[in-house]
């Protein structure tokens, strides 16, 4: 242990080195067991108690919780719950597959613009990240509201009542949504076709390939890890996404970010919304573990 | 007509122009070579053969057709780019049935032009690997078998060999001069190597500045450059300015004859160094006393400076020549090449 060696460069002993590198990483390692692993088992154990008659806890095991959450209730059995569960995968993987498509022609475009002003357009991209996520919803309000073309316009396309905004619904969900996570798409994206081998498209290009081999064998791969960190970025948060929703979508677009936030708040059913919590981490997982599955050898992160 | 015409072609960037009006054949079943120092438009005009550059003006026809106006997918051209490009999530096999997949050729066919052409380039042994997997050598055989098993008319070749190293180029540059005369396939190879140009080459266009100054065949160039740019970018040439007149050429290290008279009074003429003889005697005519300066001693042979001059000559390492040495120098007319410009 007290044998001398170099390490990159360094004379030490092996013995400081492992005291150095315990110090550093013990503050880290502290707070990931306070704050993230305590916390986690203290949710799972919470999500298999009961409610007691004012809100507060009841220690007593049961798994009532979780056959409420797949339909079992007091008055029989509703998909409610289930379909808040799959409707929330279902937004997370729309907002995530428009970001996608959106991001794609963005990034071509701004990285083929001169260096001057590249960074100016991507500024603009990068704008909404540094502007409050409340603050942004309610600028849907406005953008939505009544008195403007938008609204004006679907109440003329008879698809909303004359005076009424756009506002609460899913397509204020998804617009606000996508405009959230955008930038989480775009920029990860941006960093892989800025550094994009064109003459690989060239490649095909000679080699008679139509536009769709071209994408699929000259730029997709390319930009693959750009693409993966843009999607995880999105998908696992769009998840339990409650901010958007709760303002856009109300009661009339409920997702499961909205149905957890209730159970702490109203409703004080800290066990159910535990137990919301789990399926919700269970099904991030799962989304991960098939996206992993789908897209062998490419790294996650 | 069989084969490739570029007529008038002129292409420019901003203010430079790259390609001045350059008008050439290129015979059916002839490799060719355009030679020439970095930006003097060689890989800018295969660009635009190859329809990955749109000239500014000119024509392109191919076997009789005008393809000036067809995009590179509707060309039946290919291309062995610098980099090579080959596709990294694609295997040996996949890189090379890519151009035949795309234009839809039935997969038992594939299968077999696929495995043919990697035969041919002794590359079966390795259709399931990936390009990261692959030597220098062995992705630009890759390259070569991606293109040729489209049955191009013509295949174009960007600067195939600057990556590989010395002892691996040579090799290859006889591998592919050999591969083309038993396809007898169209080649126009783009390079600054002058001995790459030499050693595959049926004809060469060496280019400057977007134009060609020279062309014919490497024998042609090599032995009767027609200008200083020529001389000194294909080997290397003592270049001596002198006057013409009385049937002899003055220059200020002496009077020599020439075997015909230049076209002009005053100009260039070029002798290469492996031409001149060094003799203990006299020689009857052209003959030049020098003084060596210095001797470079490279292995095949030794380089020699020698004043007046400086002139430069090549001769064998067995020569027992000393720093100070005064030898006899023989220009014969015959190994004396005149500048025409």
């Amino acid at each position: 242990m007290n044998k001398l060696i170099i390490w990159y460069g360094e004379l030490i002993t092996n013995q400081k080195l492992l005291k150095r590198g315990l110090f550093f990483l013990v503050p880290g390692m502290l707070w990931l067991i306070l704050f993230l692993v305590l916390p986690g088992l203290i949710l799972v154990l919470v999500s298999f108690a009961g409610r007691g008659d004012y809100g507060n806890l009841v220690w007593e095991f049961s798994v009532e919780n979780y056959t409420r959450l797949m339909g079992y209730g007091l008055f029989g059995w509703t998909l409610d719950y289930v379909y808040i569960l799959l409707r929330s995968v279902w937004v997370a993987l729309v907002t995530t597959g428009l970001s996608v498509v959106l991001s794609y022609p963005l990034c071509f475009y701004i990285a083929k613009k001169p260096l001057r002003t590249r960074y100016l357009w991507l500024t603009v991209v990068i704008i909404p990240f540094w502007t409050n996520m409340v603050i942004r919803a309610y600028a849907w309000f406005l953008i939505l509201a009544p008195e403007l073309p938008f609204a004006k316009l679907a109440a003329f396309l008879k698809l909303i009542p004359p005076g009424a905004p756009l506002y609460p619904s899913a397509l204020a969900v998804y617009l606000g949504m996508i405009s959230m996570f955008l930038p989480f798409v775009a920029l990860p994206l941006f960093s892989s076709v800025e550094r994009l081998d064109w003459t690989l498209v060239e490649a095909a290009q000679d080699l008679y390939a139509s536009n769709f081999r071209i994408f699929m064998h000259a730029i997709l791969p390319q930009t693959l890890p750009g693409l993966s960190v843009g999607i995880i970025l999105t998908i696992v948060p769009a998840m339990g996404m409650f901010v958007v929703p709760d303002l856009l979508g109300g009661a009339k677009y409920m997702l499961v970010g909205n149905l957890i936030q209730q159970q702490f708040g109203a409703s004080r059913d800290y066990a159910f919304g535990a137990a919301i919590s789990m399926a919700l981490m269970i099904l991030t997982l799962f989304s991960l573990y098939m996206y992993k599955r789908k897209s062998k050898g490419i790294d996650l992160i | 007509m069989d084969g490739l015409s570029l007529q008038g072609i002129n292409k420019t960037f901003g203010k430079v122009h790259a390609v001045r009006d350059v008008s050439k054949d290129i015979h059916s079943g002839e490799f060719f070579t355009l030679l020439g120092p970095s930006g003097c438009g060689k890989t800018t005009l295969l660009r635009m053969i190859a329809g990955l550059e749109l000239q500014d003006s000119g024509r392109i026809i191919l076997d009789g057709k005008d393809i000036t106006g067809l995009p590179a997918i509707k060309r039946h051209i290919n291309t062995v780019f610098q980099s090579y490009a080959l596709f990294p999530h694609l295997n040996i096999f996949d890189n090379v049935a890519f151009g035949l997949r795309s234009r839809k050729v039935p997969g038992a066919e594939v299968n077999q032009r696929v495995k043919d052409t990697l035969d041919m380039l002794e590359l079966g042994e390795m259709t399931k690997r990936f390009p990261h997997q692959l030597s220098g050598g062995q992705s630009q055989r890759v390259a070569l078998a991606r293109a040729l098993v489209n049955e191009p008319k013509v295949l174009l070749l960007d600067e195939p060999m600057s990556a590989l190293d010395a002892k691996l180029r040579a090799q290859v540059q006889i591998e592919l001069r050999r591969l083309q005369q038993k396809l007898g396939q169209t080649f126009i190879l783009v390079t600054h190597d002058q001995d790459e140009a030499l050693i595959v080459s049926d004809r060469i266009a060496v280019m400057k500045a977007g134009q060609i100054v020279q062309y014919g065949t490497p024998a042609e160039v090599y032995d009767f450059p027609k200008n200083k740019f020529v001389a000194e970018f294909l080997g290397s040439a003592n270049l001596i300015e002198g006057n013409y007149k009385d049937g002899l050429f003055h220059t200020p290290i002496g009077i020599f004859e020439l075997e015909k008279p230049p076209p002009w009074e005053k100009g260039l003429i070029a002798i290469r160094p492996e031409w001149i003889r060094i003799s203990d005697t006299e020689p009857v005519k052209n003959g030049l006393r020098a003084t060596v300066t210095e001797i470079i001693y490279r292995g095949t042979n030794l380089d020699i400076s020698l004043t007046p001059g400086p002139i430069r000559l090549r001769t064998s390492t067995y020569s027992r020549i000393k720093i100070g040495d005064e030898l006899w120098l023989d220009l014969a007319p015959k190994e004396i090449a005149v500048l025409n410009e």
